[in-house]
């Protein structure tokens, strides 16, 4: 579906992303997770085409981003940062058309079909109630899910998130994680994701891609990743890890840093 | 959907408003014509053609250019605020004024055999500037408020400093220039009318086709690109259209602040930043701006003729300061 192949990053002259691969399967949810600095943001940046990357390959779909049209790329792959501003008195439903532009030519206008999946983004998010009022009268929760309809709107076959979580309280991160896994199993988006919290990051992903000092230290299932050794190395963190009967997933308790 | 409804009811008032305040002006002067009389003698339904001079030859010319040049830099001004994202960006403000104003100045003083090249040397002024705020506002996350002010002082200092430069080289010919310099319409007739018409409708049209891309480009970059579009291209195409549109009124009647400023400002307030309404607001809303400040200038101390960027600079600065403090800078 999405590969990555040895792309090298450069910011102020020095090297923050140093021949990273890795690659994404149809279907499944990624995530990338890495102490502050290590440049996973960076690296989620390269692969969407925003930050240049002086060396290596990006293929969608085995085709070579750089070869595509940017309209082409955005067809098929978008990408959310982590905080977003609409303009002031934009409707969510507005915001939300937004994510037709890319299946449009300059002067078309939107049609019954866009509409349709206008109207089917904002039901998806839960916001068909709230079209009509400004994104900025919303609370931060609604706003991201309002964020996330018009990358829904957009119809990406992969969906990019960077820490969606970031600015939000706990129930409000907990509803947007669930959004996301359940675009993933209803639709099968293939979601390639930036998460803070290691336990969020386990418990919603297939794999997990360990991101330390631009270079990959580890990739695999959350089971396999998440492990006392990754957590010191990498975090420089004592902790335990824990499971729980009904899940499969690992719980990680954080103890204390390590001298 | 009522919004979009007001919207566009809102945008037909303040042209219709415009359209009334020109016959209105035509009336005012010296000579006070009244309206019955203006409109027989435009619609050439009257055989006296006692008005016709005084309306075709000298009130027409500046009442239809102080509103071309009023919608210009309203729209200049709109589109600089959604390619720099700041509301605070404006011809003036960032120097595009003055840089093109330096290079007409140039022509004026030193070169006045090639007046005809006024036009062109200030867009080459204007884009100059409009460079200079680039290259010093930019930042890695786009162009802050303080940064676009500080950089539009520098390159607004470089241009006074050239502009005063000239003005003792070539002392014996500046009274000519200074009408210019203070942004005034005074004796401006048909010649100029018809030497920024036709740059003035390319402006227009460009900037009709420029209204989804800027929609797009105010949204952020991050944005913008994720939805496939080149923000640096985009970038680009608008301030041209921006600089060309701030200098071809420059080039015709000098530096006239604020209303670049001001006018894209209530227009947002209005009917809202949505471009497609916000565009051909800004350019009614700074057809009618112009006028009124023009006419004011011509009768309100009578016979004097204070010229408009006067008058603009006298209500701009302290609606500049007051946008500064409402919004907390």
């Amino acid at each position: 579906m999405f590969t990555v192949d040895s792309i090298s990053v450069r910011y102020d002259q020095k090297t923050t992303i140093q021949d990273f691969s890795f690659s994404v399967e149809k279907g499944e949810v990624l995530s990338i997770i890495g102490p502050n600095g290590s440049g996973k943001s960076t690296l989620l940046k390269a692969i969407s085409g925003f930050t240049p990357y002086y060396k290596g390959t990006v293929m969608l779909e085995g085709t070579n981003i750089k070869s595509m049209k940017s309209k082409q790329i955005a067809q098929k792959m978008c990408m959310l940062s982590q905080k977003n501003q609409a303009p002031n008195d934009m409707s969510v439903k507005d915001l939300v058309s937004y994510g037709r532009f890319p299946h449009k030519r300059w002067f078309e206008k939107l049609n019954d079909e866009d509409m349709e999946i206008i109207d089917w983004a904002l039901s998806k998010t839960y916001l068909t109630e709230y079209q009509d009022r400004p994104v900025s009268s919303l609370s931060g929760g609604e706003s991201q899910r309002a964020w996330i309809a018009m990358a829904l709107a957009q119809s990406p076959k992969i969906l990019l998130l960077d820490e969606p979580t970031t600015y939000l309280d706990i129930s409000h991160q907990h509803e947007v994680l669930e959004l996301v896994r359940e675009l993933n199993s209803e639709m099968d988006m293939t979601v390639l994701m930036v998460l803070h919290d290691l336990n969020q990051a386990s418990q919603y992903s297939d794999r997990i891609v360990v991101v330390q000092s631009g270079e990959k230290a580890m990739q695999g299932t959350p089971k396999e990743v998440m492990t006392q050794e990754m957590i010191r190395s990498v975090y420089c963190m004592d902790c335990e890890i824990q499971y729980v009967q009904t899940e499969r997933k690992p719980r990680i308790h954080l103890l204390k840093k390590v001298k | 959907m009522t919004r979009k409804m007001t919207s566009g009811t809102i945008i037909i008032i303040t042209f219709a408003l415009t359209i009334v305040m020109a016959i209105v002006a035509i009336g005012l002067g010296s000579v006070r014509i009244p309206i019955p009389e203006i409109l027989q003698t435009i619609f050439g339904t009257t055989s006296e053609d006692v008005h016709n001079t005084i309306i075709f030859d000298i009130r027409m010319p500046r009442v239809l250019l102080a509103m071309i040049i009023g919608a210009n830099i309203a729209i200049s001004g709109a589109l600089l605020q959604a390619v720099m994202g700041n509301p605070l960006a404006d011809p003036g403000l960032t120097g595009v004024t003055s840089g093109a104003a330096v290079f007409v100045l140039v022509i004026m003083l030193a070169m006045p055999e090639y007046t005809n090249f006024i036009p062109i040397a200030a867009f080459i002024g204007g884009l100059l500037a409009a460079l200079i705020v680039y290259s010093l506002a930019w930042k890695r996350n786009g162009i802050s408020p303080i940064t676009i002010i500080l950089s539009g002082v520098a390159v607004n200092a470089l241009a006074g400093g050239a502009m005063g430069y000239l003005s003792i080289m070539y002392s014996d010919r500046l009274p000519a220039a200074v009408q210019w310099m203070n942004g005034s319409l005074a004796a401006k007739g048909n010649n100029s009318l018809y030497m920024i018409l036709p740059y003035a409708i390319v402006g227009w049209i460009a900037s009709i086709f420029a209204i989804r891309k800027a929609n797009i480009i105010r949204m952020g970059d991050q944005v913008a690109s994720n939805l496939g579009e080149k923000v640096n291209r985009i970038r680009i195409l608008l301030s041209l259209i921006a600089v060309f549109l701030a200098a071809i009124s420059v080039a015709t009647i000098g530096m006239i602040g604020f209303v670049g400023l001001i006018v894209p400002h209530m227009a947002r307030f209005l009917v809202g930043s949505n471009y497609k309404y916000l565009l051909p607001m800004s350019m009614a809303l700074g057809a009618l701006v112009l006028l009124v400040a023009d006419t004011g200038g011509r009768t309100l101390f009578a016979p004097m003729d204070i010229p408009a960027g006067i008058l603009m600079a006298v209500i701009g600065g302290p609606y500049f300061l007051y946008l500064m403090r409402r919004r907390g800078f």
